[in-house]
């Protein structure tokens, strides 16, 4: 069975939960709700093989409703398979993990609880894993800025302000040809 | 060896002509400081590499009595950080430092090291001069060992120019006084 029959069947099991599939350049995307994201992760794993975690990631849309999207790449060394999972997210809702199922999941639900503050119920160990225990903040929401802001915990850690002389030296996504989209074209002319 | 009694004059002896020199003890100090730092590698990234190739046989740090890296700062004179240091390493660098036993002297090999370099961001430490004193800055994204070896020998040419034996009795003058 390849990913498009896959993802037929899943349609099928799964019904009004699945929103929308997407097929690109041989990648195969489901977007489901929230609610019956772990059912359909589990169905995945143990009906159709998907026996590799590749990534669990994140995204911030914010402004948008609901704001977050969990994101989860799935692989099957059986059948060599590729299947990406997507479950939008709101700002107060929790996920339910994974890690029961990918044991993998577990860190990597930590990297998104700790970059981008989205809790995990049932998660066995739901610390942050980059930054240390007792930061304020989630340094990859959109609302954080690039150059960081200033934090102190005496004989843990402390963040700075960095200094952004001719920055912040990040593309423009979206704009235009490869000129426009340069960091450089953003400076007052010399 | 000692000439006999009858030979020797009262407060020559000409035997040991050739085995004393007169120098300044400051320079005396200095030299044998100079010669034999005992690196503290602190590799926290792709400078680390650079490091260590200057140590191997190609670079061969051990012509500037360098090699003796220390993985103990108890140990260690000199203390080269090597890479970006990240905010979550920046207070164990700054303890690793305290632990070094004075004098001691810091190189803070590459952009990252001495200025943030290009992370223009909130994990990164804007160079670890803001936690302890740099003595000599190396530039590069990675600098090459030749680099790193320069970087020694500005090292050593300003440990030569110290005052080390009058600033270390100050510093016991002011401990017995306190």
């Amino acid at each position: 069975m390849n990913a498009a029959e896959m993802v037929q069947a899943l349609k099928q099991k799964f019904g009004d939960a699945v929103l929308e599939t997407k097929e690109f350049r041989g990648e195969h995307t489901l977007v489901v709700k929230l609610a019956s994201a772990k059912p359909l992760l589990k169905y995945c794993r143990d009906e159709l093989n998907f026996d590799y975690l590749v990534d669990v990631s994140s995204l911030d849309y914010m402004g948008k409703e609901p704001r977050f999207e969990m994101v989860y790449e799935l692989y099957g060394y059986g059948h060599l398979q590729y299947l990406r999972v997507r479950a939008a997210v709101a700002e107060d809702e929790e996920v339910p993990t994974v890690s029961d199922i990918w044991p993998t999941a577990d860190w990597h639900e930590r990297e998104v609880y700790d970059m981008m503050g989205i809790k995990f119920s049932g998660h066995p160990d739901l610390r942050r894993i980059l930054m240390w225990e007792g930061y304020p903040y989630f340094p990859l929401r959109k609302d954080f800025p690039l150059e960081g802001k200033p934090s102190e915990m005496p004989e843990v850690g402390f963040t700075k302000v960095a200094p952004m002389a001719d920055g912040p030296f990040v593309t423009s996504a979206g704009c235009g040809d490869t000129v426009t989209r340069e960091p450089r074209s953003r400076r007052p002319s010399a | 060896m000692v000439a006999p009694a009858d030979q020797t004059l009262a407060a020559y002896d000409s035997k040991v002509e050739g085995n004393v020199i007169f120098t300044k003890l400051d320079a005396a100090i200095n030299w044998m400081r100079k010669n034999s730092m005992w690196p503290m590698p602190m590799g926290l990234a792709c400078c680390a590499i650079e490091m260590m190739a200057a140590a191997c046989s190609r670079y061969d740090l051990s012509r500037f009595g360098a090699e003796v890296m220390r993985f103990s700062p108890r140990q260690a004179d000199v203390m080269i950080v090597a890479g970006t240091v990240t905010y979550k390493m920046a207070l164990a660098v700054k303890r690793v430092w305290d632990q070094m036993p004075a004098p001691k002297w810091c190189i803070a090999m590459g952009a990252c090291a001495s200025s943030g370099g290009m992370y223009r961001s909130y994990a990164v430490l804007q160079g670890i001069d803001q936690l302890i004193p740099v003595d000599v800055y190396i530039s590069g994204c990675p600098p090459r060992p030749e680099a790193l070896l320069e970087g020694l020998m500005r090292l050593q040419h300003k440990i030569e120019t110290e005052h080390s034996f009058v600033e270390q009795k100050k510093e016991l003058i002011d401990e017995l006084t306190a």
